[in-house]
């Protein structure tokens, strides 16, 4: 049976809206199954994969950071990057004008730069695509 | 013969557009088209027998498959009972399957 690939694109930036938590979920499951999957992240999406993101303490809760155990986005992404480790099954592409418009430069190791023409050439390429937009 | 995948996101009561999505699944499996719904995160809202603004009636009369994520259903406390009976709940990995099928199209909305 032919290697199949996912491709889908992402807007939504982090923490806006349950979409993101879905493609995650989308992400995972395929990659579970010995799926490639693409990812090209746009617009807000880009800040998905920030470094610099920190996980907080609940003052509503009044628990510390590490009762807490916030998930962060960039925490999400570099354990999917992971999957495959040597051979990551996982593309994630940040739309480098998107990038540059945010300043959102310092992402986790593992996140490419890219264009929507590599948004384009992984579509082609792939079995199927999921573009999920902003509402 | 394609199937169209359209994957509902949104709240019939917030998003009055929902219908559109319904027709357009409607029409294209009058064209005799594979079609699949499949209701995430507040589309799940619609799943309820009781909830008077769902498409959920003229889908399945029209022989859409509708599915319903199962995680959004329990989130939301949706019960299977409280559930239009020809609707189903789906995995995750269920609905990757459907998106990987050969010559499906899948529209987000």
């Amino acid at each position: 049976m032919a290697e199949k690939t996912l491709t889908i694109a992402l807007m939504d930036p982090p923490y806006e809206t349950a979409a993101t938590t879905t493609a995650l979920r989308i992400v995972s499951a395929a990659l579970k199954k010995g799926i490639r999957v693409n990812v090209f992240a746009y617009e807000g999406a880009v800040s998905l994969a920030i470094k610099d993101q920190a996980p907080h303490a609940n003052p509503v809760k009044g628990t510390t950071v590490e009762q807490e155990e916030h998930p962060t986005t960039k925490e999400f992404v570099r354990s999917l990057l992971a999957i495959g480790s040597s051979n990551s099954q996982l593309t994630w592409v940040n739309c480098g004008l998107c990038v540059d418009e945010r300043g959102a430069v310092n992402v986790i190791d593992g996140v490419k730069r890219g264009s929507p023409a590599d948004f384009y050439k992984m579509a082609t390429e792939s079995t199927n695509t999921l573009v999920i937009p902003t509402k | 013969m394609p199937n169209y995948v359209f994957i509902e996101s949104r709240d019939a009561f917030d998003s009055p557009d929902t219908s559109f999505l319904a027709e357009t699944a409607v029409s294209l499996k009058k064209r005799g088209n594979n079609v699949t719904v499949f209701l995430v995160q507040n589309g799940v809202l619609a799943a309820r027998t009781l909830s008077r603004k769902s498409h959920l009636p003229l889908l399945l009369e029209s022989g859409v498959t509708v599915l319903a994520d199962d995680l959004s259903l329990a989130e939301r406390g949706i019960q299977s009972e409280e559930c239009q009976s020809a609707m189903k709940a789906a995995s995750i990995d269920q609905f990757v399957d459907l998106l990987l099928q050969e010559n499906t199209r899948a529209v987000w909305h």
